[in-house]
């Protein structure tokens, strides 16, 4: 980090002590895990800058859009329609859900088995390490599973009521249709009246296009990946999908623009990030909320390639583009709101399209196998999983399917089997 | 040429020596705390020209002697192959590990399952509660009752499991009769990693787990197949890893 941020905590109501070992552990685990990586693009560098600033320069940015009398608006899940925030000049930030910390504390609320994620936004927010959070104006949660809409309640009380909850429906019929269209419309209510503003059709477009650029960036990212070799690792790519919570949207589309440029020249020399032939693998499933690199780590240390992620830290946030020749405020939040309806969350019931979406990738991407990802105690990807491998199986492309959570006791176990998994798809990993 | 397998398990460490593709030596040591004194100590009198190594600490071959390495799902099934050539179906019970794995006609890795983190129905539970009934670990396969006498384990955690028999015992019920009850639990849980796999013959029983006779014909009733287990159970991942280097 470039400067002392310690007054600027202080005032956040940081816990100092236990926020600098969060920063020597995440430090560590960078350098581990990311620095020593080989090949890695010139353009990384502003995204390794990013981590470097995580919780300084850019809280810094954020409390000079507070200054602005901007709001911020703290989110969860790709559902968010971010363009509204935009419109109404709000600061839209994925709230730090990725790491194993105050857990502890975490479960004086809600029970053990509770899957990592909740846990992370619960403790992050109690032990006093996350400078978003408390930046905040309001908090927008979701009713994608039962856990997180629970925690919510709890989550509420805990921030002094900064918490709004929009209604995900769990079918994509019309009555759904319906009812997120309204949601989306109260949404639009709840952030004017809070901003004190009107969304005007002009912001509206304005915002749709800054939106819609960094998806547009994000997919460009993802096409490179298909080329073998890959002009990127997949450890570096989750990263860019990461920091896109977070970043400001149009320094962040021009940085990831600049960096595919650079990719796009790897490509046309046929170089890659690692040699040709290696395994290429999709990962699929529960979100990878920044800091967690679990399985990337594990994978890309066997000397295979993850190539894709189909994931709302991935394709289910960037794969859908907004269609924005909208011409009046009411049909651009109708336009929004059916433009999420088609993420394909397995929150839905039923979710045929999801299978779709991964066997298109694995086709798109050159993908030699799945592994499929679900946080332990996520339960909608946990079942979804044996539909997954059926439909993947019937097409003949090999699949593991992988339930974890953040901590690192079952490192031995996955690698195991991931490597097993590599051997098994026949190109050989170790040997 | 003298050839090594090693297979660094969490309990044993065992290794193979091959000469001309003939096993010569097999030796079995517990791991204990310092798994790199033992490994040296069985590859210092042999001194094999070529070496791979498997199982849990593979790694520790890897970053100290730079020795390849392959998964023990692999390395079980190439040595179960070479001593079953109609291997289809695997089950290996390890110290904390349980994995069964599918292999084609030519013996490839086809599909595999394992336990998830904890110790549930691998050898370490079954080393605790023989532990816990008073038995050595050798003989408890031989101390169970034929038929289930009526008990049955609800956890299959270690931990929990451990409790449960312990209010067994406070209630008088005959030790081979919840050794009866903790046998089938393991086979239970084998049983749900089992039924994710097309079974098929011939199915092969690997690993330290496979010297208890119990669970052996446990498993045949269960599954109405004939189980077969080598004579030294404990050597097909080593002998696995032998095998692979000796072709690479």
């Amino acid at each position: 980090m470039t400067k002392d941020y310690k007054q600027m905590w202080n005032n956040l109501d940081i816990n100092l002590e236990a926020h600098d070992g969060l920063l020597a552990v995440l430090s560590d685990a960078y350098q581990n895990i990311y620095l020593s990586q080989h090949n890695r693009p010139e353009g990384m560098k502003y995204f390794d800058f990013v981590i470097s600033e995580v919780h300084g320069l850019r809280i810094e940015e954020i409390l000079e859009a507070k200054k602005e009398r901007r709001k911020v608006i703290g989110t969860f899940c790709v559902y968010v329609p971010e363009e509204i925030i935009l419109a109404l000049d709000g600061v839209c930030i994925g709230l730090c859900a990725g790491a194993d910390v105050g857990s502890d504390e975490a479960e004086k609320f809600i029970p053990r088995n509770t899957c990592a994620l909740i846990k992370a936004f619960m403790g992050f927010k109690l032990a006093g390490l996350c400078p978003y959070i408390q930046t905040t104006d309001l908090i927008v949660g979701e009713t994608t599973c039962d856990g997180k809409k629970k925690a919510y309640e709890i989550f509420d009380e805990i921030t002094g009521g900064k918490m709004y909850v929009m209604e995900i429906p769990n079918m994509k019929g019309e009555d759904g249709r319906t009812l997120w269209r309204n949601e989306v419309k109260r949404f639009a209510k709840k952030l004017e009246a809070i901003t004190g503003k009107m969304i005007a059709l002009e912001k509206l477009n304005e915002a749709s296009k800054i939106v819609n650029a960094r998806r547009k960036a994000l997919q460009r990212l993802s096409l490179l990946r298909s080329f073998e070799p890959s002009p990127i690792s997949g450890l570096d790519a989750l990263l860019i999908n990461q920091v896109s919570f977070y970043d400001d949207p149009v320094r962040f589309t021009a940085k990831v623009s600049e960096l595919c440029d650079e990719l796009d020249e790897r490509v046309k020399d046929g170089s890659g990030v690692s040699k040709k032939g290696i395994p290429r693998i999709l990962v699929s499933g529960s979100p990878m909320a920044v800091p967690n690199w679990k399985l990337h780590a594990i994978i890309e240390g066997s000397g295979a390639a993850v190539v894709g992620e189909e994931s709302c830290v991935g394709e289910r946030n960037f794969g859908v583009i907004l269609d924005d020749g909208f011409s009046s405020v009411e049909e651009g939040i109708e336009k929004i709101a059916d433009r999420y309806m088609n993420i394909h969350c397995a929150c839905f019931t039923p979710n045929d399209e999801r299978l779709s979406d991964i066997l298109d990738m694995a086709k798109r991407l050159k993908a030699d196998g799945i592994i499929h990802y679900a946080i332990q105690f996520c339960t909608p990807y946990m079942l979804e999983a044996f539909k997954a491998k059926k439909a993947l199986d019937n097409k003949g492309i090999p699949f593991l399917r992988i339930e974890t959570d953040y901590s690192m006791e079952d490192m031995g176990q996955l690698k195991t089997r991931i490597e097993a998994f590599l051997e098994m798809i026949g190109k050989g990993v170790r040997v | 040429m003298k050839i090594g397998g090693i297979d660094i398990g969490s309990r044993y460490i065992k290794y193979v020596l091959l000469e001309n593709s003939r096993l010569i030596d097999f030796q079995r040591k517990e791991t204990g705390y310092n798994p790199m004194s033992v490994c040296g100590e069985l590859l210092e009198s042999s001194k094999p020209e070529k070496l791979v190594a498997t199982g849990y600490g593979r790694y520790l071959l890897e970053i100290y002697k730079n020795t390849k390495t392959i998964t023990e799902i692999k390395a079980v099934a190439l040595g179960a192959k070479a001593v079953f050539p109609n291997a289809k179906t695997i089950i290996d019970i390890g110290g904390q590990d349980t994995k069964v794995i599918s292999l084609n006609d030519k013996g490839d890795v086809t599909n595999f399952e394992m336990n998830d983190r904890c110790a549930a129905g691998t050898g370490k539970f079954l080393e605790i509660m023989a532990k816990t009934l008073g038995y050595d670990l050798e003989i408890f396969g031989q101390h169970c009752l034929d038929k289930n006498a009526g008990i049955k384990l609800n956890s299959l955690c270690t931990v929990f499991a451990e409790s449960e028999v312990i209010s067994l015992i406070t209630k008088g019920e005959k030790r081979e009769a919840i050794s009866h009850a903790l046998h089938d639990s393991i086979v239970s849980r084998v049983m749900s990693l089992l039924k994710r796999l097309e079974i098929k013959d011939d199915l092969i029983f690997t690993g330290g787990c496979a010297t208890n006779a119990c669970l052996k014909s446990m498993f045949e009733e269960r599954l109405q197949r004939k189980v077969l287990v080598h004579d030294n159970p404990y050597l097909q991942a080593a002998h696995g890893a032998a095998l692979y280097a000796m072709d690479s």
